[in-house]
C-alpha cells in the first residue's frame, strides 16, 4: 500500500478537513438561496450527508486516479484539489466559474484534477466513468476509477450494462454506490427489489458475479477500507466490485423547481416534506457523519479540540471567500455562447 | 493510385489505416472479433479490438468516457436503428460535455452503423434515422455514397475530434468504385458534385445519389441535363455548393430516402428557402418515402421508397412547370 494511504494522524486530520469543507461549501450554497436570492438559477443537488462517503473513498486513491460522479458532484472536486471559488462561481452562473458558466450546478468539470465531467441524466455517467477505465485499461496506466452514483442510478440501464461489460472486460474501476435512500424525491422502499426484500443493495453485485459489500457510509474509516481494498483489486487486474455505502442524504433533492418570476429556493428534506416522516430525518440529523468523525477524532486523541476548531475556522474563512469571490464576478458575455460547441 | 474497392471494404480499408496511424484509435462493437482468426483482432490485439456485449447504452457510453480521457473509439453499431436504444448517450451526453465543460474536454469517437437496408427488412430495420441526429449542436453526421468517399469520410470520421455519427449505406456495401491506395482524407462539409448538369439540381445522399444518377442518365436522352451534389456530411452541411449549383440551373429536386417530414431534405428546403430562395425558377420538388413505415414484402416496400422513375418525374415536372411559366 502506497505511503501517502496510511492513515497517519495527519492523513486522519486531512480526512477531517474535506469533510467539514465540503459540509462548509454545500451549507453556503443553501445560504445562498436566502442570502442573494435569484443568484443561483436551475436545478443544485446538495451533497451533506455524503461526506464520509466521499472522502473515505477519494482518501484511497493515488495521484492520477480520477473521479467520475453523478450531477450531485460538488463535493468531489473539493478534495481532488480544485478551487472553491471556481465552483461557487460556476454554480452562481459567472464568467469566472469552473466551466465559464456554460455548466452549472450539475455539469463541472475540471480534468487537470482528475475530475473528467459529468452528466445529469441519471446514470448515464456510470458508462462514462466506465470508458474512462478502458483508456486506463488501453493505455496501461496504472489508474482506477471511483465511479460514484446514487441509489437511483442503479434502477438504470446503464448500470446493469456498464457493470456487465466492466465485469467482462475486468476493468480498473470502484463502483460506489451512494445509498442516500431516495432516488430524488422516491423513497427505496418503492422502487428498489433488494431493498423492498430486505436484502443490501450491494447484491446487484452478484448478478455481475463481481465483489458486492455493503458498507456505513457514514463512517470514512469504514468505506476507506472498503474502497481501498476493491481499488487495490482492479490496479491489479481482477476488475470492478461494487461498494454499498449507506447513508442518508442531509439536505433535499434539490432546490424546489420554481419558474421565473418567483426565486430558487431550497425546500425541506422530502422525508419531512413529502412522506412526513419527522422522527425518521431528525435520527439522520443525529447520525451526521462530520460530528462523528470529530468525536472519534478528539476521542483518539488524533485531533486536539484547537485542531478541530482551526480547521473548522478554515475552512469556514475559505468558503466566505468563494461565495465573495463568485458574488463579484462578472456574468459571462452573452456573444461567448457560441463557443465550444465544436473541438 | 486508386484501386478498384468495393464501399464497404474501403470502409474496412480507412478503419485499418487509422488504427495503425494512431494508438489511441480503438474498435468495439457487438458481434465482432469473435475468433482469433479476426483480422482486425490478428493486426491491432485484444486490447484494441473487442467484442462488447449487447448494451447500446454501455458501449455509447463507454465510448465516451474513454474519448473524453484520451482514447478515439470507433463502435460499430450495425445498424442505426439500434443507436436509438441508447439515444440519451448518443443526442443527449456525447455531443454535450464539450460545450457544458466549457470546451475543457473533447469527446474524438464514430459511430458506425448501416442504414436503409432495402431488401426485406421491414419496419425496423431498414429506416434512416439520420434527422434525428441534424441539429445536435456537437454532432456530426457523415453519408458516404461512393467507395473513395467511404474511405476519405472514414478517415476524416476518425480524425475529428468531435463525436462523429457515420452512416454507410446497406445497398451500396458491394458497389465498386477507384478509391485512393495512399491517405485520403475527405473534409468534413464540402458536397461533391458526382455529375454537372444546367437544367436542374438533384441533391442526394448515401444510395439516392445512385438512384439519382441513374435518373440523371435518363433524363439526359431526354435532353434534360441534370447536376447531382452529393453534400456527404449533413452536419456540417454545405449549403453554399447546393446554392451555387441552384443559381446556375434554377431547379431544385431534394431526394431523401427517410420519411418526408423525417428527411434531410426537409432541413435542406428550409435552408435554400432563406439562402438561396430567389433563384428557384419555380418551387423545389422533394422525393421521398411515402410516410408509412417500411413493408417487408418487395413490392409494398418498392411502392414507398424513391426511385429513378420518381426522380425523373419530379425533375420533369419542375422543368415543365418553368417551360409552362415561360
Amino acid at each position: 500500500m502506497a505511503k501517502k494511504k496510511a492513515l497517519t494522524k495527519d492523513r486522519l486530520a486531512w480526512m477531517y478537513k474535506q469533510m467539514v469543507r465540503i459540509r462548509e461549501f454545500e451549507e453556503r450554497v443553501k445560504r445562498t438561496f436566502v442570502e442573494h436570492s435569484g443568484v443561483i438559477r436551475g436545478h443544485t443537488h446538495l451533497g451533506d450527508g455524503a461526506e464520509a462517503t466521499i472522502v473515505g473513498s477519494l482518501a484511497t486513491r493515488e495521484d492520477s486516479d480520477l473521479a467520475m460522479p453523478s450531477y450531485r458532484c460538488h463535493g468531489y472536486p473539493i478534495v481532488l484539489g480544485t478551487s472553491p471559488r471556481k465552483i461557487m462561481a460556476e454554480i452562481y452562473g459567472r464568467k469566472d466559474g469552473l466551466c465559464g458558466g456554460f455548466g452549472g450546478s450539475m455539469h463541472l468539470a475540471d480534468p487537470e484534477h482528475h475530475f473528467p465531467g459529468t452528466s445529469g441524466i441519471i446514470g448515464q455517467a456510470i458508462a462514462h466513468a466506465t470508458g474512462a477505465a478502458l483508456t486506463a485499461q488501453v493505455k496501461d496506466s496504472g489508474q482506477v476509477i471511483y465511479c460514484f452514483f446514487g441509489d437511483g442510478s442503479t434502477k438504470q440501464g446503464a448500470f446493469f450494462e456498464s457493470l456487465n461489460l466492466a465485469a467482462v472486460w475486468k476493468l480498473p474501476i470502484v463502483y460506489i454506490l451512494e445509498n442516500n435512500h431516495y432516488q430524488a424525491y422516491t423513497h427505496i422502499s418503492l422502487e428498489d427489489a433488494n431493498y423492498i426484500a430486505g436484502d443490501p443493495l450491494s447484491k446487484k453485485a452478484q448478478a455481475f458475479s463481481i465483489p458486492g459489500v455493503t458498507v456505513d457510509g457514514t463512517d470514512p474509516l469504514k468505506v476507506f477500507a472498503a474502497v481501498g481494498k476493491a481499488a487495490d483489486r482492479a490496479r491489479s487486474g481482477k476488475g470492478p466490485s461494487l461498494i454499498e455505502a449507506k447513508f442518508y442524504r442531509l439536505s433535499a433533492h434539490g432546490n424546489a423547481i420554481t419558474v421565473p418570476p418567483v426565486p430558487t429556493q431550497f425546500p425541506e428534506h422530502e422525508a419531512v416534506e413529502v412522506y412526513g416522516k419527522k422522527a425518521e430525518y431528525a435520527a439522520a440529523k443525529k447520525n451526521d457523519p462530520i460530528p462523528r468523525f470529530r468525536a472519534a477524532l478528539l476521542g483518539k486523541g488524533v485531533l486536539r479540540l484547537a485542531d478541530a476548531k482551526r480547521i473548522e475556522a478554515e475552512a469556514q474563512a475559505e468558503m466566505d471567500d468563494a461565495v465573495l469571490f463568485a458574488l463579484a464576478s462578472p456574468l459571462p458575455k452573452p456573444e461567448e455562447a457560441v463557443k465550444y460547441v465544436y473541438a | 493510385m486508386a484501386r478498384e474497392m468495393m464501399y464497404g471494404e474501403a470502409i474496412g480499408a480507412a478503419m485499418t489505416e487509422e488504427m495503425q496511424r494512431d494508438p489511441n484509435v480503438i474498435l468495439y462493437g457487438q458481434n465482432l472479433a469473435m475468433t482469433e482468426r479476426d483480422p482486425m483482432l490478428r493486426k491491432f490485439g485484444k486490447k484494441r479490438v473487442r467484442i462488447a456485449p449487447i448494451s447500446e447504452t454501455a458501449e455509447l457510453g463507454v465510448a465516451i468516457g474513454a474519448a473524453m480521457t484520451g482514447l478515439r473509439p470507433i463502435v460499430e453499431l450495425w445498424m442505426s436503428e439500434f443507436m436509438l436504444v441508447a439515444f440519451n448517450q448518443l443526442i443527449n451526453e456525447a455531443p454535450r460535455l464539450r460545450y457544458m465543460s466549457g470546451g475543457q474536454v473533447k469527446v474524438p469517437l464514430v459511430f458506425k452503423a448501416g442504414y436503409g437496408f432495402a431488401a426485406g427488412w421491414a419496419g425496423q430495420h431498414s429506416n434512416c434515422i439520420y434527422h434525428t441526429m441534424m441539429g445536435i449542436p456537437g454532432l456530426k453526421i457523415a453519408l458516404p455514397s461512393t467507395a473513395a468517399d467511404a474511405k476519405g469520410l472514414m478517415a476524416s470520421a476518425i480524425r475529428d475530434d468531435n463525436p462523429v455519427v457515420y452512416l454507410h449505406h446497406y445497398m451500396l456495401t458491394l458497389d465498386k468504385g477507384p478509391v485512393p491506395e495512399s491517405e485520403y482524407v475527405i473534409p468534413f462539409g464540402v458536397a461533391d458534385i458526382k455529375r454537372e448538369g444546367s437544367d436542374v439540381t438533384i441533391v442526394a445522399t448515401g444510395w439516392m445519389v445512385k438512384k439519382s444518377l441513374a435518373a440523371a442518365e435518363l433524363l439526359s436522352r431526354q435532353g434534360i441535363s441534370a447536376e447531382v451534389i452529393d453534400p456527404r456530411t449533413l452536419e456540417p452541411l454545405d449549403s453554399n455548393t447546393i446554392i451555387k449549383s441552384l443559381k446556375k440551373t434554377g431547379h431544385l429536386v431534394l431526394v431523401d430516402q427517410a420519411t418526408r417530414h423525417a428527411s434531410a431534405a426537409a432541413i435542406m428546403a428550409a435552408e435554400i428557402a432563406e439562402h438561396g430562395g430567389n433563384a428557384l425558377k419555380v418551387p423545389l420538388k422533394m422525393v421521398t418515402a411515402l410516410d408509412t413505415s417500411i413493408p417487408f414484402s418487395e413490392p409494398l416496400e418498392n411502392f414507398v421508397l424513391p426511385n429513378e422513375e420518381k426522380i425523373v418525374s419530379a425533375v420533369k415536372s419542375v422543368v415543365a412547370r418553368q417551360a409552362a411559366t415561360v
